[in-house]
């Protein structure tokens, strides 16, 4: 069974159709990258498989482990193992990052049927994580991303999917707003955590990522359509040829 | 003693509860002279309503209709409850000064073993006294005020606390206001609380009723003077029955180089209103005020404070948090006044309303009346839902819809919690918070 | 810096008491009696020519205004006005009926030409006999502007209006209006400032004698600024004109409004209403700049300004925008609403209120929601000098079926001196959880330290403290339209004229 199907998808943001019929399967231990110029649909995937409000499904579906994720409130598919590191991850001022990172991981066990992590077990666990990814202590104790840099932001989105270990990781524009060095450390925190029973969906406008995180599948988006798939080598055609040639396919 | 004070009352009404409650507090002729006035001074008014500006949105006519009749001296059987009452209401580690139905209880107050420095008298006993300068303290608010009015002419009772120079209490007094009574009544207090000069202390007052207790209303006022050098930190819990109205008034007046620093907190009581005027006396003062309404149901609680920049050099925050649910109705209005000479002056004000419910209810008037130029003033004031994107990143890390917004409630009313100075009052105040979240889901 | 340095020039050629406008104009004039009855009433309709439902209006305000009060609750404090011994109705003797423009008293003529507004409008005011110029068209920096002038009660001229009519505009004197277009004004009138609305409000629906009259059919951009230029010259006249401006479905049109009095050493009154609507997805941008004479360095004399201003977005994606710049008067009571009924619609106040001498000013705006999707926007900046009181009151509101609503507010206040108040007195209720308001106001003197900076510069005080003040209301003067935003901006300058020790 795939992990992610997604079958003919159609979404709509208000009067205006997005996602005109769009397919994707994800098996476990692949690494897909979902490439495309802006505005042709990438991040609306991305939060239509989340669940974030104001999108308008209005043909298709999405199977993940068989189940129907569309009719699951988002924090149901989190609990289930969907992941989404955020292009912009917001701050939350006055919730301590410690406090949310407990929070979030207990509230995934708890929907599953599983036990709760004792606060010493946490502790252990978090410090371990933070320590691979070289975040120091006292960002967990600042509130959720409130005055972080773009890559603190973006090592806080890893640092959660190491804990959470979901089982579907989707990385949206993981690479906006990282120097080259930042972009280095995020990419080892990601590559860290490929695994054969984790799959990972890497969205980006630029090959320079995929020069970090490998991928096995690229696929190429234009207007609201998978146009073209194939290994990683399209990466590097499209990265010679652009997407314009792409355009008119769709 | 059965009568009602509501505004169509006749003025023979009015007179025999101001005989009822003369009785219940004997004071010498100039008080009697004091309370009579402020009954005629209630009596133009009335009831306050919506036509008089500061009542603009806690109209009493409406919200409270009548006036209460006063509640008898408290019994044994009174008693029994509110020491009953006593065991979730007592704060650990605190100095318990107990007023019941209006009337100080030093059965079920401890008064024993005072530090050095510190007097604590019942209301009755500190008039009985004679001491002309702390009567005029005891009767100096502002009686224009129809409420303050018709406290000063009711009064029956309240605690007095003198704390002399160079005393730091590090035990706070928490002063437990308890309704016990088993008819619907009115209770009428006034406290008054004098740090000196290099002193400190915490004051914690809180409002409850005990099991069984008739629908009540609670008229109290306090009277804060601190000295120079001196910091008092004062909380206050409104936790009255669900059907209750609490109309608290308080004046304070700061030193030289002196600290006031409030949090209160009202989740209970039907309608609620904390009606403060803080005045700075002193140069170089400072003063924060913390405030967070926690509603749902009907409730209606309003917060009205007069910051009075009169002297240069001092600065005052403050930060207001209200979280409303169902059809409940929070009101804010603050009024920071800077006079002539109070140059220098930084006065700060921030308040937000978080609205739960599309029949929720938040106004806000935030006030700047400013004649000095060398000042740095100024207020912010925000309305409006949830922030739906945070609600999301939670969601998709998660967390169950009703947990995140608890979540970034939490954090929305942290701000003002996190100013309490002393952490026990902190995690009791946390725990409050969490108490009607918890209800809430 | 060129501007700087004019308004500066400008400023060193009036002593502080030397209000620039301060001229009277010697006219005959013909006067209504001195009081206030149903006498007073008839007679103005009377002058006017009115048909007899006008009259019945009038009326109908004049016994209501009987039952009221004057309101008290804004921070202004005046002697009692006498409504019997002012002269409720004062019009320049007409030579003979008004025809064209040429019979206009060349007195009053002179006085536009004084106020600096005709200085530019003279050859526009010929302009009407031999319709537009082609050199009008060719200078592209001068943007035509149509204007009607009321001195003190009555419309003296509007121009250009032979070519508003090819565009369907109407553009006249009310007075005109009422017998020209009664349906349209029995319509509109008081639709949006009821006759019971407040004090002055009904007082001006009894005795208003004139004032402006704007009709934009659907779909139609107007083609030029429409503006008016109001004077009060007699002694002992209130002045009481109202203003009616419709934007019918689609259409757009932008409208000054300048003001101005002579100097006298007693207090004149006026109160005006404006009444604006606009039709589904309409727009009306409506600029002032007032600067009616604000007594003397004592305090003595000055206008009276109690003005109602309201426009009501009635259709759907509608848009109200005001701005105005407030110099004058000794007291000023004035509150330019929007009623944002029609969804999705808009409503924008923008303001400049500068305050200095003995002059008070309680100015502000009223937002009400009533539609969804309606979003606001409220920027207001005053500015407190010499022994001036200067308040910005506001109320923000949304009903419980206005969803989506949005506000923004910044009040800003800059005191000058340590003898002026500025106060901040903003209302801000939310009645559903989905309207968002945001409310921010702060108030500072001028940094020591920019001052200095400047002055170090070679900047004298005046000029650094003119620098400053230009900075500070910048926002709101990029509102206006261009030739009025210099003017705004010389007479900022002007106003501060002896606010820096």
């Amino acid at each position: 069974m795939s992990l992610l199907e997604v079958k003919n998808l159609q979404v709509r943001v208000e009067d205006r159709e997005i996602l005109h019929g769009l397919s994707l399967t994800v098996n476990p231990g692949e690494v897909h990258a979902i490439m495309g110029p802006n505005g042709s649909g990438k991040s609306t995937l991305s939060h239509v498989i989340a669940g974030k409000p104001g999108y308008e499904v209005t043909g298709g579906e999405i199977l993940f482990k068989g189940e129907n994720l569309l009719e699951m409130a988002p924090d149901e598919r989190a609990a289930k193992g969907v992941f989404l590191a955020f292009q912009y991850p917001v701050e939350i001022p006055g919730v301590a990052t410690m406090n949310f990172l407990r929070t979030a991981l207990n509230a995934q066990r708890k929907a599953r049927g599983e036990s709760e992590y004792s606060t010493p077990d946490f502790l252990k666990k978090v410090r371990e994580v933070a320590k691979s990814l070289n975040i120091p202590q006292d960002m967990l104790k600042r509130g959720v991303n409130v005055g972080f840099s773009g890559g603190e932001k973006k090592r806080n989105e890893i640092l959660q999917m190491a804990l959470f270990e979901p089982s579907l990781c989707i990385l949206d524009e993981m690479d906006s707003g990282l120097d080259i060095d930042a972009l280095r450390i995020a990419a080892d925190g990601v590559n860290a955590l490929r695994s054969p029973d984790r799959a990972m969906v890497v969205i980006t406008h630029y090959q320079r990522l995929l020069n970090y995180i490998v991928p096995d599948f690229v696929h190429v988006m234009s207007k609201g359509r998978v146009v073209k798939s194939g290994g990683k080598e399209l990466a590097l055609e499209l990265e010679e040829s652009g997407y314009a040639r792409f355009e008119d396919a769709a | 003693m059965n009568v009602a004070l509501a505004k169509t009352d006749t003025g023979s009404a009015l007179e025999a509860a101001l005989a009822a409650a003369r009785e219940r507090l004997p004071a010498g002729g100039k008080v009697a002279d004091i309370r009579r006035q402020a009954l005629d001074a209630y009596e133009r008014t009335g009831l306050p309503h919506r036509r008089i500006e500061d009542w603009k949105y806690t109209d009493l006519r409406v919200l409270m209709r009548e006036v209460l009749p006063l509640a008898a001296a408290p019994d044994a059987a009174v008693l029994k409850r509110a020491e009953a009452a006593l065991k979730t209401a007592a704060i650990e580690g605190t100095r318990r000064l107990v007023l019941v139905d209006g009337a100080f209880a030093p059965g079920l107050s401890e008064t024993n073993g005072l530090e050095k420095g510190v007097s604590i008298r019942s209301l009755r006993e500190a008039l009985d006294g004679g001491d002309g300068a702390l009567q005029a303290q005891l009767f100096s608010l502002d009686t224009s005020n129809p409420m303050v009015a018709l406290n000063s002419a009711m009064l029956t009772d309240g605690v007095v606390i003198e704390i002399a120079d160079g005393t730091v209490l590090s035990r706070p007094l928490h002063v437990v206001h308890i309704a016990a009574g088993a008819a619907a009544s009115s209770m009428f207090t006034r406290s008054l609380l004098r740090l000196g000069k290099n002193a400190s202390a915490t004051l914690v007052e809180s409002y409850v009723a005990a099991d069984g207790t008739r629908t009540y209303q609670a008229h109290d006022s306090l009277v804060i003077a601190i000295g120079d050098h001196s910091r008092l930190d004062h909380v206050r819990l409104v936790e009255d029955a669900a059907d209750a109205v609490n109309i608290s008034s308080s004046a304070v007046t700061l030193g030289a180089h002196a600290h006031f620093n409030i949090f209160g907190m009202a989740s209970g009581a039907a309608v609620s209103r904390y009606q403060a005027t803080i005045a700075f006396a002193g140069e170089g003062s400072r003063v924060e005020t913390n405030g967070v309404n926690l509603l749902r149901g009907r409730q209606h609680a309003d917060t009205t404070l007069l910051m009075d920049h009169a002297v240069p050099n001092c600065a005052s925050r403050e930060v207001f948090r209200a979280v409303i649910d169902d059809s409940a109705h929070s009101v804010f209005q603050g009024r920071i006044i800077v006079r002539p000479d109070a140059q220098k002056t930084d006065a700060k004000m921030m308040t937000r309303a978080l609205l739960l419910s599309d029949d929720a209810e938040a106004d806000n008037k935030p006030e700047l009346e400013i004649f000095a130029d060398d000042v740095t003033c100024g207020h912010g004031a925000t309305s409006g839902a949830l922030d739906e994107s945070l609600l999301f990143y939670l969601r998709a890390r998660g967390l169950p819809e009703k947990d995140a917004q608890a979540l970034l409630i939490q954090a929305f009313v942290g701000e003002a919690i996190e100013s309490i100075a002393n952490d026990a009052l902190r995690d009791l105040a946390e725990a409050t918070a969490g108490r009607w979240l918890r209800a809430r889901a | 810096m060129p501007a700087v340095q004019e308004t500066v020039d400008r400023v060193r050629r009036i002593d502080v008491d030397q209000y620039r406008y301060g001229f009277e104009t010697v006219i005959e004039s013909e006067k209504a009696p001195k009081g206030l009855s149903e006498d007073t009433v008839r007679f103005i309709s009377a002058k006017k020519n009115e048909p007899a439902w006008m009259l019945e209006w009038r009326l109908e305000a004049y016994r209501r205004w009987l039952t009221m009060t004057e309101p008290t609750w804004a921070r202004v404090d005046y002697p009692r006005i006498d409504y019997q011994d002012l002269y409720y109705y004062s019009a320049p003797k007409p030579k003979k009926q008004l025809s064209s423009i040429d019979e206009i008293d060349p007195e009053i003529l002179k006085t536009y030409e004084k106020l600096g507004i005709p200085l530019r409008e003279v050859a526009v005011l010929e302009g009407v006999v031999k319709p537009q110029a082609e050199g009008e068209e060719a200078a592209p920096a001068r943007s035509k502007i149509a204007v009607d002038a009321v001195f003190d009660s009555v419309s003296v001229a509007t121009t250009f209006k032979e070519e508003l009519k090819k565009a369907g505009v109407i553009f006249m004197p009310i007075s005109e209006a009422i017998r020209e277009h009664p349906e349209l004004v029995q319509k509109y009138l008081g639709s949006v400032v009821p006759t019971s609305d407040n004090y002055f409000a009904t007082l001006n629906s009894a005795v208003f004698s004139d004032g402006s009259f704007v009709y934009v059919p659907p779909g139609v951009r107007c083609p030029m600024e429409l503006s008016t230029y109001f004077r009060i010259n007699e002694r002992n006249t209130g002045q009481f004109e109202r203003t009616l401006i419709i934007a019918d479905k689609g259409s757009y049109v932008s409208y000054l409004e300048g003001c101005t009095a002579p100097q006298r050493d007693e207090n004149q009154l006026h109160a005006a209403v404006v009444e604006l609507v606009a039709h589904d997805d309409a727009e009306i941008k409506y600029s002032t700049v007032q600067n009616w004479y604000p007594g003397n360095s004592e305090g003595v004399g000055g206008i009276y300004n109690f003005v109602t201003k309201r426009g009501d977005c009635r259709g759907v994606n509608s848009k109200i925008s005001w701005t105005q710049v407030e110099t004058g008067s000794a007291i000023t009571w004035k509150y330019p609403s929007c009623i944002l009924r029609g969804d999705n619609s808009r409503g924008e106040f923008y303001s400049i209120a500068i305050s200095n001498g003995y002059q008070q000013v309680d100015s502000g705006t009223k937002m009400i929601h009533l539609g969804k999707n309606t979003t606001s926007r409220i920027i207001s900046k005053g500015i407190a000098a010499g022994k001036s009181q200067n308040t910005y009151r506001g109320l923000v509101t949304a009903h419980r079926k206005a969803t989506g609503a949005r506000n923004y507010t910044a009040c800003d206040s800059l005191l000058i001196g340590d003898k002026c108040g500025a106060h901040t007195v903003p209302y801000v209720e939310a009645k559903n959880s989905s309207a968002t308001f945001e409310h921010e106001a702060t108030t500072s003197k001028i940094s020591e330290d920019v001052l200095f900076y400047c002055i170090q510069r070679g900047l004298s005080q005046e000029e650094a403290v003119g620098l400053v003040v230009n900075g500070f209301v910048k926002d709101v003067l990029q509102q206006l339209p261009m030739e009025f935003a210099v003017e705004a901006q010389k007479l900022i300058s002007i106003s501060l004229e002896g606010s820096v020790g």
